[in-house]
């Protein structure tokens, strides 16, 4: 029987008065954006809000929930913006969207920080909900970073072996999830490479590694991949792309695991539980008697959406998931 | 030859050229305007909506008389009664809504509406503004509004099949707004499209978006077009096509460096062009406006160059904003003076069907 849970996919909106009260104790420019370090204020209010969002989860009845990388100024690429060895350059946009993020060049050997680390043991003080780990997938920090120290033939590996050793840090879980918006919206050459990267960061860790992609539908010859791949669940995107998502899956199967984006992260407009529990059954009918679990969650990050919208958003997830679970 | 650019020509303008002066976007809220605004919004301040109007009204004098200080031919305001250039119109607009701040990069957010419901036109936007600032005004008033594509884009869509049918629906309501205005007496629009420039595949949206606008207006109407912070090879020589009378573009941020995408094929419409800095809080010379104002005679002839900022210059401080503005303008003059006397060299042509 398959089991179902609800989750965020992390990079949630700061709630309003953090919004204001950040914005007043770091500035508005680039120089003033997270580095690292931080002043007392800084943290004070960055474990307030954590805290905030932890309860508004938890609140909304998600079964999994997540720090809110609330400190990821440029959103996906935060975790090379605190490493010494980046520079962190002009404004850059961020895939298809109106937002942008501070160019990361590496510039020398990247040393893990422990900074995720540490937001996922703070949190784990100030919540009882099951926490979930969330990091950039390997090939889309590579996609939105610039490299001047290791060469092309060795950037992504170098990445992914980053990414193990921040994950390797971080306190017991038994999920993360790994972003990889970009191995949907690029068409990679190398999906070898690229499966071998995510099992870099896989095999570092205990957790079951949930890895979620969006906005476009996986390319088949990477999704193949994926199904390889040293990871216990793929993500799809059921709100920009149902249809080429329900068909992979029902060409190719799925893995034990899935994550479906059944709420749309960039758009206020809400969604119905009774209509998002239609989709999720309907994809778990075409994919087969090999998947075992199905995450309920936005299809992106969230901090595209106001905070009310955000957590309307939440609560249809779970809501959706608790219909389910009642009808089964 | 007469053109429509020459209804804005000042009686006394002291030279046979004519480089129309303009400004473009925002102009610097002066301290005491921001203090009342957030008086007016705070509900426990005793500033209601009839000391919030005067404020606005002062600040609107102000400014359009710092332009015309400057020498300016065509003024606004500087949009001193608007906030934001999506939420300004959003809030005015039935179908829109907000549900509060969303991030753009770090900590900078937008007030992103939302389209909740089929748009309608309701009260005017802009006629008010544009009554006072003639009022007040002893030169030709231009109106700019933020257009059809960038108020569809810059939104949460909830309503529409995509944003090109959301764009199309505002566009007719552009169209009735501009009617207004010049039933009010305006001859001078210019349509803002910030968002063509980050997303230039969409430059057919846009077109049809305009051909909205403009339906139905008198010939004598003059508009523009402002698109600013993009690639202009991506939507030149396309953008040629649109039903405008004049491009206002950015380009000193870029050094210049894109002029020559203009060349090939010759720039057809007036060319609205930016000649200072708005991000830059240094202001330049004289002598370096008029290499500036130089630049755009190698793209099109005088009588279809219009110097202008880049954009907005709404966040710099004052002081600089007006002396930018002020230079410019002497600048213009200068340069005048020299192509009367047949000392500067004319690379183009007219290529102007107007």
């Amino acid at each position: 029987m398959v089991e179902y849970e609800s989750a965020a996919t992390g990079l949630l909106p700061l709630p309003d008065w953090a919004k204001e009260e950040l914005s007043e104790l770091k500035g508005h420019q680039k120089q003033d954006l997270i580095t690292g370090t931080a002043n007392d204020d800084v943290e004070d209010a960055y474990d307030r809000a954590r805290a905030d969002v932890l309860a508004t989860q938890t609140e909304a009845g998600l079964d999994l929930v997540t720090e809110g990388q609330l400190r990821w100024d440029d959103m996906l690429s935060h975790v090379l913006s605190v490493n010494d060895n980046v520079d962190t350059r002009g404004i850059v946009r961020y895939y298809d969207n109106n937002n942008f993020y501070r160019e990361p060049v590496v510039t020398g050997a990247l040393e893990p920080t422990g900074d995720v680390a540490r937001d996922l043991e703070r949190a784990a003080d100030t919540t009882d909900g099951t926490l979930c780990g969330v990091l950039p997938g390997p090939y889309s920090l590579a996609e939105l970073a610039t490299d001047e120290f290791y060469g092309e033939d060795r950037f992504l590996e170098a990445l992914a072996t980053y990414l193990a050793g921040e994950a390797t840090e971080c306190p017991d879980l038994d999920t993360l999830f790994l972003l990889e918006p970009s191995l949907a919206v690029h068409d990679t050459e190398e999906p070898v490479r690229v499966r071998e990267a995510i099992d870099t960061v896989a095999d570092a860790v205990d957790a079951s590694v949930l890895v979620h992609t969006y906005w476009e539908t996986i390319p088949e010859n990477v999704y193949g991949h994926l199904l390889d791949a040293a990871i216990e669940g793929v993500g799809y995107d059921l709100v920009t792309s149902r249809v080429g998502s329900t068909s992979l899956a029902d060409e190719y199967g799925t893995p034990e695991s899935v994550v479906l984006g059944v709420v749309n992260g960039q758009n206020t407009i809400l969604e119905d539980a009774t209509d998002v529990r239609r989709d999720i059954d309907e994809f778990v009918d075409r994919a087969g008697a090999t998947l075992e679990r199905v995450y309920a969650a936005p299809n992106t990050e969230l901090f595209y959406l106001p905070t009310n919208r955000c957590e309307a958003k939440l609560e249809t997830l779970a809501r959706a998931v608790d219909s389910v679970e009642v009808s089964a | 030859m007469t053109s429509l650019r020459d209804q804005f020509r000042p009686a006394d303008h002291p030279n046979d050229h004519f480089l129309l002066t303009t400004i473009v976007g925002a102009y610097p809220k002066p301290k005491w305007h921001d203090r009342a605004r957030e008086m007016y919004e705070n509900p426990d301040a005793d500033f209601g909506d009839s000391e919030w109007q005067e404020a606005k009204n002062d600040a609107a004098r102000l400014v359009t008389g710092e332009h015309e200080r400057a020498g300016i031919d065509v003024v606004t305001d500087g949009e001193m009664r608007r906030n934001e250039m999506v939420e300004y119109f959003a809030d005015r607009i039935e179908g829109y809504e907000f549900n509060g701040l969303v991030k753009v990069w770090g900590h900078n957010y937008f007030n992103k509406p939302s389209v909740r419901t089929e748009v309608e036109y309701d009260d005017t936007w802009l006629v008010e503004e544009y009554e006072f600032t003639s009022s007040v005004a002893d030169r030709p008033v231009k109106v700019p509004i933020t257009g059809p594509y960038t108020l569809a884009k810059w939104c949460f869509n909830e309503v529409y099949e995509d944003d090109a049918t959301l764009a199309f629906e505002v566009a007719e309501l552009v169209n009735d707004e501009i009617q207004k205005l010049v039933d009010a007496g305006a001859r001078y629009i210019q349509i803002d499209e910030a968002a063509l420039a980050t997303t230039p595949d969409d430059y057919a949206i846009v077109e049809e978006c305009l051909e909205r606008i403009v339906s139905d207006l008198p010939d004598d109407v003059y508009v523009g077009l402002h698109v600013c912070y993009g690639d202009y090879s991506r939507i030149y020589p396309e953008m040629l096509e649109f039903p405008v009378d004049e491009f206002d573009l950015e380009l000193v941020n870029g050094n210049y460096e894109q002029l020559d995408v203009f060349k090939d094929p010759a720039f057809t419409k007036n060319i609205g062009f930016g000649v200072v800095d708005a991000h830059r809080s240094e202001v330049e010379s004289v002598e370096e406006i008029k290499a500036n104002i130089k630049r755009g005679l190698e793209v099109v002839p005088p009588e279809q160059l219009t110097i202008s900022p880049d954009c907005g210059v709404k966040l710099l401080p004052r002081a600089a904003a007006y002396q930018k503005m002020a230079n410019m303008v002497e600048a213009a003059r200068e340069v005048e003076a020299e192509l009367d006397e047949g000392i500067v060299d004319v690379a183009r042509s007219s290529a102007s069907a107007d």
